[in-house]
């Protein structure tokens, strides 16, 4: 958690307004789960105490259910968030090692993002390139057909 | 009870049986005489089906269902023992087996483990999985409470006594299938949450995952010190369920062989915590009748259970000044040895090693508050668990059942049967009762048992004349049933004058840090009840019943203290309390 709380005083009013609109409701925790993820981008803990507090659930379980379903992230997205590809086509094209040489450059693992808060890794599905495969995307543009060798290059541009 | 509960006829390997409507499979097999084994199964803590291991064949069922969740019913037909259900059950428990670090023979539960005897039963010989297999860093940053994950076998029964039983909700299940784990949010160490450190968690546990954090070493070097006066104390739950470990049946109690045990591992001195509870009733007693004479602050709650004080430290910070200023027994004699008892007999206070034997591993983390000193030097140097003292006894090769029945040392070797009755739920609230209604009333109360505060109900009230005045007072032990009592408080839906709050069930005959019970044994027997008539029978042979009658405590007082809430009693006896937050 090397990234600080960046959270503004009006994305806290949202969220108590979301949590009161919730209170009190069999279940509440996943929704105003989502909907703060919404707010904040990411559920750091200081987000998850203001929901444990405020549903009054234990922050355990609050944590227990972020960290079990895959939509929810404890980790912010960087300024260019990268992802690779890794449908069937990207796979067997090696998208593998480009997703290794990413984590070995930034020094980060899938779902985190960078302590300058500059990129941010994922994994993703097909995201219906293949003709370039293997494929990974920096923010909205797609970079194609790559090497393992480009990747450093390519990354640097954005730095 | 009052309800009738209809029986069902049914049958269990082609035995025709009866047995009540809302019983399970595995409660019905288990009347009858039939074992089926089981992991995640807790009774009145954990029943969520999840380990498979007591898994049965139910005629018309499409596959095999858990026993411990499946309910009876009319014409029900099970077979518990076919070769079906033998081998599933057995590769199971070699599936959980392949992720488990298997070092039985250093591991602290060795030979009292229930996967281990799961193993055994099930004829287990090798395990055929191998594959990638989870490493843990272990936690044992908590004072009190050590977690090992490499052991754990994700029953969740800890889980569901922290979070239901407990409310204290400081576990639960992280991540998701091969990653799952039990812990605290953002891996944190059980130190840095609003743990209490009941420990009720180690005692659900089924493997080695938790245990209380081992502090025999300091107390053999101590021992081993020439320097040192090594003086033991030890608290009445210890004495009603040592004796488990050496083979005796639950609810023997084991004072004199305790004693006796005690010298031979070589401590200079062996006292009864007993005589602390006795301190305890003279100064809160006193503490009662003057709030309740004064307009103090009402309703007063007992403060001996250190998991009930960070409890409500944590979760209930609005209390506080409802919580009595008195330290907890052991605290309270450990401050009188290294000071009145130094003091008479010529010793050097800081040679002094105070070491308490505890029911409770909550008393490592009080023992090692900030405020639980006087002049510098801490009231108690180390405490150790009934299992600790257990294993210290072995280690010291005491044949403990050929062990003489012997006494505590003088001065202090007569406490009073109030303060045996500590060690159980409403014990030491009748232990004030008594001291109370006699100073209140200005005379010697011949009816000294109360029973209306006994038992195991979560919540117990009671109304008790005292002097001509009506005292309202309440019982709970677990935490949860204090949550509840003290909503309804707060919510303005009961008052009381005094209340007694112990973390654990049952009290300290069930703490944290005693003997570890099978969960198939606690199917048979309510622990709670059993250990508690060792306590109860310890205070009806005691020629001394009412604290303020132990010739001890009026010496004491008329030596040292001068009387009960002096400025001396306060600076040693007396403590406070911080409000902590819930993260």
């Amino acid at each position: 958690m090397a990234i600080p709380f960046k959270g503004t005083k009006e994305q806290e009013e949202q969220l108590k307004a979301v949590i009161a609109a919730h209170k009190g409701e069999k279940g509440a925790t996943i929704p105003v789960l989502h909907e703060a993820q919404d707010i904040y981008g990411y559920l750091p803990i200081e987000v998850q105490k203001m929901i444990a507090e405020g549903l009054g659930v234990s922050l355990a379980e609050v944590y227990g259910i972020v960290t079990f379903y895959t939509q929810f992230s404890l980790n912010p997205k960087g300024e260019h968030p990268i992802g690779v590809c890794l449908g069937t086509a990207c796979y067997v094209k090696g998208s593998g090692d480009i997703l290794e040489k990413l984590k070995d450059i930034l020094k980060i693992d899938v779902g985190e993002c960078t302590d300058d808060g500059k990129f941010s890794l994922d994994a993703t599905r097909c995201i219906g390139a293949c003709g370039l495969a293997p494929v990974m995307t920096i923010g909205d543009d797609v970079h194609g057909r790559l090497t393992v060798d480009q990747v450093e290059g390519i990354v640097k541009q954005y730095s | 009870m009052s309800e009738k509960i209809n029986m069902v006829n049914m049958k269990i390997n082609g035995m025709e049986i009866s047995v009540p409507e809302n019983y399970t499979i595995l409660e019905a097999a288990r009347e009858n005489g039939i074992d089926i084994p089981t992991l995640c199964y807790l009774k009145d803590v954990s029943k969520t089906g999840a380990c498979r291991m007591c898994i049965v064949e139910i005629k018309g069922a499409r596959a095999l269902q858990a026993s411990c969740v499946y309910p009876v019913s009319e014409g029900l037909e099970v077979l518990t023992n076919t070769k079906k259900v033998r081998d599933q059950r057995r590769v199971t428990l070699e599936l959980l087996l392949s992720d488990h670090d298997r070092k039985c023979l250093s591991c602290p539960r060795n030979q009292k483990c229930e996967l281990q005897a799961l193993a055994d039963d099930l004829g287990v010989e090798n395990i055929p999985f191998e594959g990638e297999m989870n490493t843990y860093d272990i936690d044992e940053v908590s004072a009190s409470i050590v977690r090992d994950n490499n052991k754990c076998v994700l029953c969740r029964r800890c889980v569901n006594m922290c979070k239901n039983v407990q409310t204290v909700s400081v576990i639960d299940t992280m991540e998701r299938g091969f990653r799952t784990k039990v812990g605290s949010a953002f891996d944190m160490s059980l130190a840095d949450t609003a743990c209490v450190n009941c420990g009720q968690c180690i005692i659900s546990c089924p493997t080695g995952a938790l245990r209380e954090k081992n502090n025999t070493k300091e107390v053999w070097n101590a021992i081993a010190d020439d320097s040192k006066v090594v003086i033991v104390q030890t608290a009445p739950a210890v004495r009603a369920a040592l004796g488990e470990e050496f083979g005796y049946p639950m609810g023997t109690a084991v004072t004199g062989k305790m004693a006796a045990a005690l010298r031979r591992l070589g401590f200079d001195k062996v006292f009864d915590t007993d005589t602390g509870a006795d301190l305890t009733i003279m100064e809160e007693a006193n503490e009662l009748v003057e709030r309740i004479k004064n307009g103090g602050k009402l309703p007063m709650i007992t403060s001996c259970s250190p998991g009930w004080v960070k409890f409500c430290e944590h979760n209930f910070p609005d209390f506080l000044d409802n919580l009595s200023s008195c330290k907890s027994p052991h605290e309270m004699f450990g401050a009188i040895i290294k000071s009145y008892y130094a003091e008479k007999h010529g010793i050097d206070p800081k040679s002094i090693f105070m070491v308490s034997v505890m029911p409770c591993v909550a008393k490592k983390f009080e023992a090692g508050r900030p405020e639980m000193e006087c002049g510098g030097l801490r009231d108690v140097d180390a405490v150790i668990s009934t299992r600790e003292l257990a294993d210290m006894i072995k280690e010291a090769g005491i044949m403990f059942s050929k062990l003489p029945d012997e006494e505590f040392d003088q001065p202090f070797e007569r406490a009073s049967g109030a303060g045996v009755i500590f060690g159980a739920t409403g014990g030491v609230m009748e232990a004030a009762l008594r001291t109370a209604a006699d100073t209140l009333g200005g005379k010697s109360v011949e009816e000294i048992e109360y029973h209306g505060v006994r038992g195991v109900e979560g919540i117990k009230e009671a109304t008790v004349n005292m002097g001509g005045m009506d005292v309202k007072v309440a019982v709970a032990h677990g935490l949860g049933n204090a949550r509840k009592l003290l909503e309804n408080i707060r919510d303005g839906k009961a008052d009381y004058h005094f209340i007694e709050i112990m973390a654990c069930p049952g009290g300290c005959v069930n703490g944290g840090g005693q003997p570890i019970v099978a969960s198939k044994d606690k199917m048979d027997k309510d622990l709670r009840v059993e250990r508690a008539k060792a306590i109860y029978s310890e205070d009806r042979a005691s020629g001394i019943r009412k604290s303020h009658e132990n010739p001890d405590m009026v010496t004491l007082y008329n030596e040292y203290l001068e009387k009960p809430g002096s400025h001396r009693a306060h600076e040693l006896l007396h403590t406070t309390y911080t409000s902590r937050g819930l993260f």
